[in-house]
């Protein structure tokens, strides 16, 4: 590994115009920014979205929103919300922001390339709304987008919003790998002295390994979506059976459906993770950080992070395990998905015992850090039991299986994207976000959710099927069933109003907020420790950081504060002799 | 310098942390493990009652509870005490310790065993659910956008070989003429199927069109259709009554409403319904002699019309059949018509044409001989109540 | 050893250009990678969409693709490039650059006529009534064939900036232009070996008999 210390000859593209510095911004911070803007406005959509779905399953008939937009909104909250909001924030917004910060370079190692990535990405994003207006609309395919049905007439959109969808994820895709690309590179080529890769934060860990997943991934959903893609506009016919259709033979033969599904899968497992990693990372510094405590097993932390990576690879059919896969496959993925349970398991151990004598301070990142714990692990204990083949047989399809999701990686990593954001903001604009507000947020973010999807697994034992428009005369589903999603809906609409809290402290603190300096946290990793806050172009002035320890030296017996900087040396602080040398 | 530093910061944190947020944290945790655990034991949404073999499914299903909800209460309460237990006080300072090998080799260990628990069970019943018991009696279920119909391997215990490209309106099947084991086939066309109690059943399921789901929630046991392809699940019925089969696999517009029937019968009842069916050959040479309206019914029913529009009255994708012939009918475009024959005839061909206010455009066109149109008026026609629209078909059928 | 002292003398830090240099290695590597990992699964897809018993392989002696030669000379084009740059990538290391402003062009001007030939032969397939609609087999040639030129034309582009920053360099030598330029004709020259080696596996595998495939798919396992 090489070091650019001479910013001589570095090619800073230093920006003179507005355009060149907030539009065709090359700078990573700014690209950041972009990133999580056009991502946050995207994702507000997707919550309207559900919103309107919400009001439809819990007082039917309420809104004007027939089975033809049920099914568009839900297949479009769907995907909005996995690819175009989480994916995008976490690895394009937070990578993008913190990796060359925390790692002390001063910029990604391809700014040309990192940028083009951001405009790959609202591509996409324009080509996905333009669907609202084709004619048919976008496509109601559900996001699994399984054909046959996804490209076929009974399905909604299926003329032009199933095409543009597909169209806009192979550009996020290319979007993502060029991301990526600059990710990992910049992590393993760009640090700075001394930054080894065991002294890396957490949060850099979670994301490097996330975006190698996402590298690796990508391809299958690139794969699967080309060539779907090709049958719906050719006639191709990859994953069109032979079919009859409202009575007429269609003019496809002989293709797997379910080779569609497994490809689908062999992205979408992994894509769980690229999205979880991440939020693992980022977590994990906030609560060392507000605990004041060196996390806890941080070499097991790493380990867990690879290895739930590696094993994410393995896992994908216990999607598929009422496909019609054959049978036996079921054994193998029970056990490769159980597996993977205990470094994930350990994680949450390590978060724990990191606050386990620590001097916790109940801030707002860390209160909605220790929601992320709670959120997570009801998440994480439900997909024991879709994990396990057998418990999966009655619960798949059902909504146990949308309370599952929707705790595990929707409202966790959405937790962890407020909490790092509340995090993070003094560094980016150099003030704090409001407490107060800051804090009736999260108690109805937090409180609200847990009693939207909690309950919700309750009406996947009774055996309610999932993507339906509406419960008309089924015996088995007692009528209290309707008063629970009428109080989920109420719940939903409540927590959902209630970020627009949030978008006003945004705004709001960027104005009017308390001014920060340059490390209110008191943090130890290199963010936190550059010559100005926000950083300027370049980051770290004339010369880059040296780096002398690991980023969790908190409470380190003897020093005189309660941290010590990555950047101190051994000299320069008094440091008793420590216990976890090796 | 640095003391009065770190003073300053302390003095500040304590006041970012006044008031009794620990506390309060730590109550609120709390009191989720105890609501949580409360709603479990009281809630009135439980599974439904089964219907099936299957109780070991639900036995498994218990385990899992079990253990992971063991895990979740250890877990939020140790959260909550540590909350509560090691709030930030000016000047005091967290333990430093990054690691302790043993105690993660330990917390590995206990969670290994625990997954073990729950793995080991889980899949002894799922070598169950994939081993057929050899008495298991066959039954066929097809699955189209968006009904159900079955098929029933007939005296020679052995099912005709199908293809989709080989279903018209005569055979809905797509069953192969030729193969004889085919002509002995018991064919049910109207989304409801009868089993035997405590008669090991095997589903074998297949799709005309797109992806499907055998799902019966009182049986546990569910398993996707997909086109191309025949795929199975088995069950013992050991309730006598009737029960949904819902479709469990997003299948397009129609899915929420893709419901068939299964009916558990006795011994003596079953025979009585299976004595009634038709069988492939009976169909094929059946059909020569009939009424244009009995004509129209079975077009409807091979074409998939019923699956969107209902015969008994009940709510439906498109307009309800019954009296519907001869009605006001308010269009989307506000205007009115009276439904007679060729407003039918131009709703087959043209479905776009004239959209029944309240009902989403989702209609495909389709390309049927007049002849065909015609029984379609008429069968339609024969379910109105009032007799004057029933003999106001005639000239509509003779043009 | 996490809080350890590490003395990395700040002025003696190698530079960057060999920052850079690593970087952009780094960078293709991924990049290869997650090509690799999408040739890949096309062709295990590949695999499992030819046991369907509608797969009409372009390899039976009847088929377009009993004849290989156009392809093989196709080939041959594709190896003359990969040549040609391995041998720049050496030469512009030797004193006056050696002849790699030749072996630039020539792996240019023969990596086009591969494209061409590749058209040639769409021309040909599609002449004879073989259109991506008509059978499953020749829809993944056209998807392959057509997905590993795109790739060659991205590499193209590649190209170019190095044929650019050579005669650049070959004008007014400066020290930044010649490590842009080395830097530029061995990335061009790895990206070609690997695009090599994915068209070599894809004419194997598309020219292979029925029988082939069978065989591997029952050796991974894929045969249902």
């Amino acid at each position: 590994m090489a070091y650019a210390d001479d910013v001589e000859n570095e090619e800073l593209h230093e920006p003179t115009s507005f355009i060149s510095k907030y539009v065709w911004s090359q700078d990573h911070k700014v690209i950041a920014i972009q990133y999580s803007t056009t991502a946050i406005l995207v994702g507000l959509v997707a919550l309207v979205l559900s919103g309107m779905m919400r009001m439809q399953i819990g007082f039917p008939g309420s809104i004007d929103m027939d089975a033809t937009a049920y099914y568009q909104a839900m297949t479009m909250h769907g995907m909005i919300m996995v690819i175009y909001l989480l994916t995008a924030i976490f690895l394009g917004g937070f990578g993008n922001y913190l990796i060359p910060l925390m790692v002390g370079a001063r910029d990604m190692v391809f700014p040309y390339v990192n940028m083009l990535s951001y405009w790959f990405y609202l591509v996409s994003v324009l080509v996905l709304l333009a669907s609202f207006f084709v004619p048919g609309g976008p496509t109601g395919a559900g996001w699994t987008l399984y054909p046959p049905q996804a490209i076929t007439a009974g399905t909604p959109g299926s003329e032009w919003g199933i095409i543009l969808m597909l169209v806009s994820l192979i550009i996020f895709i290319i979007a993502a790998t060029m991301g990526g690309l600059n990710y990992v590179t910049t992590v393993l080529q760009a640090r700075t002295h001394g930054m080894t890769m065991f002294r890396m934060p957490l949060t850099v860990w979670g994301i490097f390994v996330a975006t190698i997943l996402a590298l690796l991934a990508f391809p299958a959903l690139f794969v699967s979506g080309l060539m779907m893609l090709l049958d719906k506009t050719i006639g191709t016919s990859f994953f069109m059976p032979d079919m009859m259709q409202f009575g007429s033979q269609l003019d496809y033969s002989g293709g797997s459906p379910i080779l569609f599904q497994h490809l689908f899968w062999f992205f979408g497992h992994p894509e769980v993770y690229i999205v979880a990693l991440p939020a693992f990372g980022l977590v994990s510094d906030l609560i060392s950080v507000h605990a004041r405590r060196s996390i806890f097993g941080y070499r097991m932390m790493v380990w867990a992070i690879v290895s739930i990576g590696v094993l994410s690879f393995v896992v994908w059919a216990h999607h598929m395990y009422v496909s019609g896969m054959n049978p036996y496959f079921g054994f193998f993925f029970a056990t490769t998905t159980l597996v993977i349970a205990v470094p994930t398991a350990l994680k949450v151990y390590n978060w724990l015992l990191t606050l386990w004598r620590g001097n916790i301070h109940l801030t707002v990142p860390m209160l909605f850090s220790l929601a992320f714990i709670v959120t997570f692990l009801v998440g994480g204990l439900t997909g024991l039991f879709l994990g396990n083949v057998v418990v999966d047989i009655p619960l798949s399809d059902t909504y146990f299986v949308v309370a599952h999701f929707h705790m595990v990686m929707g409202v966790a990593p959405i937790l962890v994207v407020f909490g790092s954001i509340y995090h993070w903001y003094p560094k980016i604009t150099g003030r704090m976000l409001h407490d107060g507000i800051g804090k009736l947020h999260f108690w109805i973010t937090f409180l609200g959710t847990y009693l939207i999807y909690f309950p919700m697994h309750y009406l996947g034992f009774l055996g309610m099927p999932r993507r339906y428009y509406a419960y008309e005369d089924y015996p088995f589903i007692p009528d209290s069933a309707q008063s629970l999603n009428a109080f989920i809906t109420v719940v939903a609409i409540v927590v959902g109003i209630s970020q627009l809290l949030f978008l006003f402290n945004l705004a709001y603190s960027y104005f009017k907020g308390a001014p920060s300096g340059g490390n209110p946290w008191r943090a130890t990793s290199l963010e936190w420790l550059t010559p100005e806050t926000p950083p300027k172009h370049g980051n770290w002035g004339p010369s880059l950081p040296v780096v002398h320890r690991w980023a969790y030296d908190y409470g380190v017996p003897g020093a005189v504060l309660d941290y010590v900087p990555q950047t101190t040396s051994a000299e320069e602080v008094p440091v008793h002799e420590n216990d976890h040398d090796e | 310098m640095f003391a009065l530093l770190a003073k300053c910061h302390d003095k500040a944190l304590a006041l970012s942390n006044r008031g009794r947020i620990h506390m309060t944290f730590a109550v609120i945790l709390v009191a989720i493990v105890i609501i949580s655990v409360l709603f479990h034991f009281l809630s009135p949404w439980q599974a439904t009652p089964l219907a099936s073999n299957w109780g070991s499914i639900d036995t498994t299903i218990t385990i899992t509870l079990v253990i992971t909800g063991i895990f979740f209460v250890a877990i939020v309460l140790f959260m909550a005490y540590c909350v509560y237990k090691y709030k930030a006080v000016p000047g005091r300072r967290s333990e430093y310790r990054p690691e302790n090998k043993k105690l993660e080799w330990w917390l590995i260990g206990i969670t290994t065993v625990a997954i073990c628990g729950l793995l080991a069970p889980g899949l002894i019943v799922y070598n169950d659910f994939v081993h057929v018991p050899a008495n298991a009696v066959e039954f066929e279920a097809v699955g189209e956008q968006w009904r159900w119909s079955y098929r029933l391997p007939g005296k020679d215990n052995t099912f005709g070989r199908t293809s989709v490209t080989r279903i018209d309106e005569n055979n809905a099947f797509g069953i192969d003429p030729n193969d004889a084991a085919g002509q002995d086939d018991i064919l049910i066309g109207g989304n409801q199927i009868h089993v035997l109690i405590n008669q090991p059943a095997k589903a074998l399921l297949r799709s005309k069109d797109v992806l499907h789901d055998f799902y019966v929630p009182q049986f546990r046991a569910k398993m996707d259709l997909i086109p191309g392809q025949v795929t199975y699940f088995w069950f013992t019925p050991t309730v006598l009554g009737t029960f949904d089969i819902l479709c469990a696999e997003y299948c397009g517009i129609g899915h929420y409403n893709m419901r068939g029937q299964v009916v558990v019968d006795d011994a003596v009842s079953y025979q009585e319904w299976l004595s009634s069916q038709l069988t492939f050959a009976d169909v094929i040479s059946g059909g020569t002699v009939e009424g244009l309206v009995e004509q129209g019914q079975r077009l409807a029913s091979s074409r998939g019309c019923i699956a969107c529009h209902s015969i008994d009255g009940s709510p439906s994708l498109g307009p309800g059949w019954v009296d519907l012939y001869g009605r006001q009918e308010t269009l989307s475009d506000g205007s009115m018509v009276e439904v007679d024959g060729p407003y039918l005839i131009e709703s087959v061909v043209d479905p776009a044409a004239k959209i029944v206010s309240g009902y989403p455009p989702i209609m495909v066109a389709y390309e049927l001989s007049d002849e065909q149109l015609n029984s379609l008026v008429a069968y339609i026609a024969s379910l109105s109540s009032d007799p004057k629209n029933s003999t106001s078909i005639q000239p509509s059928t003779e043009e | 050893m996490l809080t350890q002292t590490t003395s990395v003398p700040f002025a003696a830090s190698p530079g960057y250009f060999d920052q850079r240099s690593a970087s952009a290695k780094t960078g293709l590597h991924l990049l290869m990678a997650a090509m690799s990992s999408m040739f890949f699964l096309f062709l295990l897809s590949y695999i499992l969409r030819s046991q369907v018993s509608d797969w009409e392989a372009l390899s039976e002696p009847w088929q377009p693709l009993a004849q290989t030669g156009q392809l093989w000379f196709n080939t041959a084009l594709l190896v003359v490039a990969s040549i040609s740059l391995e041998l720049a990538r050496r030469s512009i290391r030797q004193p006056e650059r050696g002849h790699s402003r030749e072996l630039l062009m020539l792996a240019g001007l023969s990596s086009i006529g591969f494209l061409v030939g590749q058209l040639v032969f769409w021309n040909f397939l599609t002449t004879r009534g073989f259109f991506a609609d008509s059978n499953p087999a020749n829809a993944f040639f056209f998807l392959l064939t057509g997905l590993h030129a795109v790739h060659l034309v991205g590499g193209l582009v590649a190209w170019i900036v190095a044929t650019v920053r050579l005669e650049r360099e070959r004008r007014e030598p400066t020290e930044e232009g010649l490590a842009l330029t080395r830097l530029s004709v061995e990335l061009c020259a790895t990206y070609w070996h690997f695009l090599l080696v994915v068209w070599m596996l894809l004419f194997a595998l598309l020219s292979s008999s029925p029988g082939t495939y069978a065989a591997i798919a029952k050796f991974c396992g894929l045969g249902d």
